[in-house]
């Protein structure tokens, strides 16, 4: 499916996807800490759903009609507040309190701190059954509005997600669509040596969901994924995105030791010149 | 579980005194909850036929979730629905609720201060047969632990009824604990429920007791008992356990010699706990907690449990009375 998006507005996407990566390794070298490999492989998606897909506005951050996203790796923290700052919830300048005591950007995401974050995470596994929730929430109330839910592919070894993967079918939740960030990687290593997770797109189909099996750094392959999902029925949908951890920044990509280690300012400068090119 | 026959209450006198299970009083205020207000949404873990939330399912099925065997999904979407600006009301058993969900309850529910309400069922030692892999009796200890978080044990049904009612008007995280057994009703006629607001029957000269749950009424025979010895012993209900309402506490501790609390749960971390640490800090006084002593419960029938743990009023007459020796 060719997303009906221009290749100019393709190729705006891709250079936003940039500038949250240049604000993620900046905030987290000036943080001394944090999650760089999860942040930059997901940042393509986060990219197209603040910038193109998700209707919110930042002016007005519990506007009722609003598209909802909770990132259940909440690790990935870095990502989603530079597409706030990005898109306007708050001033860019706070991106640099990242992890500072007193400052609304917390370790990890805090609904009672920072506008645009709809619940606090950071204790994986929980995301999707709050996702699950809102979709609920929403039907009732005969809202058309749509829930993103992006999980690690690490957090899926968590039992709640599949507790959750059940009630998204069970309950015929088309108005969600989850995203699994699939890097490969968690702390202790691969995720095919510390706890097997594979055949991701075969557990999600035998729970019910419609799999979308897509290269999660292709700008393009994103938008159509996310066009699609908004018009299936019936059933959630799971985009089961391929990604690379550390994407972007090559002596970053596919080190499982930048899972939770912030670049030093040397490692700063140089992969600014590199995604700078 | 299958639901129990239950017989109609209707046109029953409101004031008739009716030994009446705090989990039937959740199901019928439920009802009347779902009737008033379109925003309760209802979501059990498959025991709605024992919680009571069944009726609610019956009558409002487009507002009821069934989650099946998964409680920490249970919690989890109850969150989620809140966000969307629904009063959520969670149910299972109290063992299940609050100990298999407690992460979701404490990363999800209480750090953003959401909007719902865990009613749990099945708590104490008076589940009975089913044992001690069933009977909650750390429930109010690791609920009261956490921020945010609203705890209340209600006494009989009368309360329960206006408890479930308060806590809907009420915005924050509220865990109330009921239970199996039928208990007789304690509260007066013009009693009115308030969050934090302890009910004094009345306050003794010689000692006090500060009680949750079915152990109201318990003290309160035992109360009867040792006046007819010649002891003055008041008997408070403590039902919302957190915020403790310490004023009444204080008020208790300072006129008598003795503080008793009695719960049907751990000593450790529960009432006892709330009231010795208030008054520890604050006016420190001589305390016995009643409770489960760091054990845990067994099959057998609620009578034979309350009385192989103690907690009858036998058991408080003689604490009582060794205390003001």
């Amino acid at each position: 499916m060719k997303p009906n998006v221009s290749e100019k507005d393709i190729a705006v996407l891709r250079e936003k996807a940039k500038t949250l990566r240049i604000e993620i390794l900046k905030m987290l070298t000036e943080a001394g800490s944090g999650h760089t490999g999860g942040s930059l492989s997901a940042a393509d998606i986060v990219t197209a759903l603040y910038f193109y897909k998700m209707r919110h506005h930042p002016n007005d951050p519990k506007w009722i009609e609003r598209d909802r996203f909770i990132l259940s790796k909440g690790h990935a923290a870095p990502v989603l507040y530079a597409a706030l700052a990005l898109s306007g919830y708050f001033d860019k300048s706070l991106l640099s309190t990242l992890r500072k005591l007193g400052s609304p950007l917390q370790g990890h995401p805090c609904s009672r701190k920072l506008p645009g974050i709809e619940i606090s995470t950071g204790s994986l596994g929980q995301g999707l059954s709050i996702a699950n929730g809102i979709a609920m929430g929403l039907k009732l109330d005969s809202l058309s509005s749509r829930v993103y839910c992006l999980l690690g592919d690490g957090e899926i070894q968590e039992g709640q997600v599949w507790e959750a993967a059940m009630t998204a079918s069970h309950y015929n939740l088309d108005n969600l669509c989850a995203i699994i960030d699939n890097n490969g990687l968690q702390i202790d290593g691969h995720c095919c040596d510390v706890m097997c997770v594979e055949p991701i797109v075969n557990k999600w189909a035998a729970f019910g969901w419609h799999v979308l099996d897509i290269n999660g750094h292709d700008m393009e392959a994103i938008v159509s994924a996310l066009n699609e999902a908004g018009t299936l029925k019936g059933k959630p949908t799971m985009i089961v995105a391929r990604t690379v951890k550390g994407k972007g920044v090559s002596f970053f990509e596919g080190k499982v030791e930048y899972h939770g280690l912030a670049p030093t300012h040397e490692e700063l400068e140089k992969a600014l010149k590199e995604l700078k090119g | 579980m299958g639901e129990r026959k239950e017989k109609s209450e209707q046109g029953k006198q409101s004031t008739e005194k009716k030994s009446i299970a705090t989990r039937d009083a959740y199901g019928e205020a439920l009802l009347e909850l779902g009737k008033k207000r379109q925003d309760i949404v209802v979501l059990d873990a498959d025991l709605s036929g024992s919680t009571k939330t069944g009726k609610f399912a019956k009558a409002f099925p487009e507002r009821f979730y069934n989650m099946g065997i998964s409680e920490q999904d249970l919690i989890g979407t109850a969150g989620g629905l809140s966000i969307t600006g629904k009063l959520p009301f969670a149910s299972t058993f109290a063992v299940f609720e609050t100990g298999r969900a407690w992460e979701q309850i404490r990363q999800t529910v209480c750090y953003s201060n959401l909007n719902v309400k865990l009613v749990a069922t099945h708590s104490g030692i008076t589940v009975g047969e089913d044992g001690a892999s069933h009977q909650a009796i750390e429930d109010v200890a690791i609920m009261r632990v956490l921020p945010n978080m609203t705890v209340i044990v209600p006494a009989d049904g009368v309360e329960t009824k206006q408890v479930i009612h308060a806590i809907s008007d009420y915005h924050g995280p509220v865990y109330v604990r009921l239970g199996r057994s039928k208990v007789p009703v304690v509260m007066p006629d013009d009693y009115e429920f308030k969050i934090g607001k302890a009910h004094t029957f009345h306050l003794g000269k010689d000692a006090n007791i500060v009680a949750m749950g079915i152990m109201v009424a318990v003290s309160l025979e035992a109360s009867k008992i040792l006046k007819d010895d010649g002891l003055d012993v008041g008997v408070i209900n403590m039902s919302t356990v957190k915020p403790l309402d310490t004023e009444t506490v204080l008020e208790a501790s300072k006129i008598c010699r003795l503080i008793v609390t009695a719960e049907e749960h751990s000593t450790i971390g529960g009432l006892g706990s709330a009231v010795s640490e208030f008054l520890s800090e604050n006016h420190p006084a001589r305390i016995i907690r009643i409770g489960i002593k760091d054990d845990f419960g067994c099959s057998g029938t609620s009578g034979e449990l309350l009385k192989l743990y103690g907690l009858t009023a036998e058991n408080i007459v003689k604490t009582i009375k060794e205390g003001l020796k």
